[in-house]
């Protein structure tokens, strides 16, 4: 086991060594500032964290991230929960969501700042989009799955609709819904940095762009390389979450 | 003394007409072909499809109460245990949804697991249980309750026959220890010759005789030879 562990950990990590000592040293052989070695980007790294730079830039577009992924999960749980349980309310907004949906994030973006302006507004707002209709959908999606025997089952054990809400079909439309959330947690991030990158003056999204103005590939590879991991660390933060909630019963 | 009595019940395209009183803590067995009306005629009593007629539990009428306030434990044909939840927390289902106090909760569930003989069980999720055992839960899910009416559906459907047989022993015992009033849906003709104080025979809709277990076998109606014919 645990040989098959060591085993895993190094076809894991040795490509990224591998990557990262060519690299160093691709970037030493080519002598200019539009390929840094890797060295160079890790001591910006620490250049930019000492300064307060990163952490500002990271705060600004993490505050939004968070606050336009609630209100858009939370909505979308809300609109998904209601269509799946009224078939009136399905009906009416099945069309409109049909419609909306397909339309990439991005596309909103010229409408938004004539209709909005060019304030925080503007991102949240993109990111309550990007999350809504997919979260919506997986909820609809997960509630319309729920075979209706199950909650026949509640009600002869005497369960309300609502003990029966909360107790029977949202659990069991869990997984459906995790998938939403999981889908797009990456998703509100590269949102998020596009809206910063032509519109708004603080962030990642504005650092990189700054940095492009500069031509300062080594700021643009931190950024990108923070993205990343931010990208890939809310995607593993639902992850765990779906496994927590549904891993002992799937 | 009839427990429950059923007047003129008739459903969109399955009962028709059906009058039928089951005494206080007997133990009826539905017998009948597939598509009979058996499941939906226990439907009927626990309020979980439209009816025409009148469904009376102890001489008051049922038509107006909701299904979850009948005190009617019923084991659906699949049983549908929570996948969700473990054969605890699906046992302590409707004790919570009656927000019962959780120290009598556990006290409940852990007597039931007892008595079924499943506490080994307790910590399973569904995905994790046999056949019988699922039955088992299903069993403790709604006897925890403490119904008067118990409605079975198939209950040993699909089980391997030593299983079957345990659990029907089981299912015996515990209609006489419990009190219940207890209808009992089987194609298995054994089944019923073991298990029903009477037994009522549906053929499309109808009820075709009502009768002990020696009325039905020794003097069968016609439809009912030619249901007993066409069984074997």
């Amino acid at each position: 086991m645990k040989r098959k562990i060591s085993t895993d950990s190094l076809l894991f990590l040795l490509p990224i060594f591998l990557f990262l000592a060519l690299w160093e040293i691709s970037g030493h052989i080519a002598q200019t500032p539009l390929f840094p070695p890797f060295s160079k980007v890790v001591m910006e790294f620490w250049n930019l964290l000492s300064k307060g730079i990163l952490l500002k830039s990271l705060g600004a577009s993490l505050s939004r991230v968070m606050v336009g992924y609630l209100l858009g999960i939370l909505a979308g749980l809300f609109v998904g929960i209601l269509m799946g349980l009224n078939r009136v309310v399905e009906r009416s907004l099945s069309p409109l969501i049909s419609m909306l949906f397909p339309i990439p994030t991005l596309g909103w973006l010229p409408l938004l700042m004539l209709w909005i302006g060019i304030n925080e507004a503007l991102p949240v707002t993109l990111i309550f989009i990007c999350a809504f209709f997919p979260v919506a959908y997986n909820t609809l999606t997960g509630i319309k799955g729920v075979n209706g025997e199950y909650i026949k089952a509640a009600r002869t054990l005497g369960a309300s609709t609502w003990y029966t809400l909360w107790h029977v079909i949202i659990p069991m439309a869990s997984p459906s819904i995790f998938t939403g959330l999981r889908l797009e947690a990456g998703m509100v991030w590269r949102t998020v940095i596009a809206a910063e990158m032509f519109a708004i003056s603080t962030g990642i999204g504005s650092l990189l762009i700054n940095a492009e103005t500069l031509i300062r590939v080594d700021i643009i590879l931190v950024c990108l390389i923070l993205l990343s991991l931010m990208c890939s660390s809310f995607e593993r933060i639902f992850i765990w979450l779906e496994h927590r909630t549904t891993g002992a019963w799937r | 003394m009839p427990f429950i009595r059923l007047y003129n019940i008739t459903t969109p395209y399955c009962l028709k007409n059906v009058n039928l009183h089951i005494r206080d803590n007997e133990l009826m067995v539905i017998m009948g072909f597939t598509g009979a009306g058996k499941s939906t005629l226990l439907n009927v009593i626990a309020g979980l499809t439209e009816y025409h007629g009148e469904v009376n539990f102890d001489q008051k009428n049922m038509n107006d109460t909701p299904t979850e306030r009948r005190d009617v434990g019923y084991l659906l044909q699949d049983i549908y245990l929570f996948p969700h939840l473990n054969t605890f927390n699906n046992i302590a289902f409707g004790l919570r949804a009656a927000s019962c106090p959780p120290d009598k909760i556990t006290k409940k569930v852990e007597s039931i697991l007892n008595l079924l003989h499943i506490g080994h069980l307790k910590k399973r999720y569904p995905k994790d249980l046999s056949g019988g055992e699922k039955r088992r839960v299903g069993l403790a899910r709604s006897l925890v309750m403490e119904p008067k009416i118990l409605l079975l559906d198939e209950p040993l459907a699909s089980l391997d026959p030593a299983t079957a047989r345990n659990i029907r022993r089981e299912i015996k015992a515990l209609h006489r220890r419990l009190n219940l009033t207890t209808l009992y849906v089987t194609h298995d003709f054994n089944e019923a010759r073991e298990m029903a104080d009477r037994i009522v025979v549906m053929i499309n809709g109808e009820l075709k005789q009502l009768g002990s277990v020696q009325d039905i076998f020794n003097q069968p109606s016609m439809a009912i030879r030619e249901f007993i014919a066409a069984a074997n």
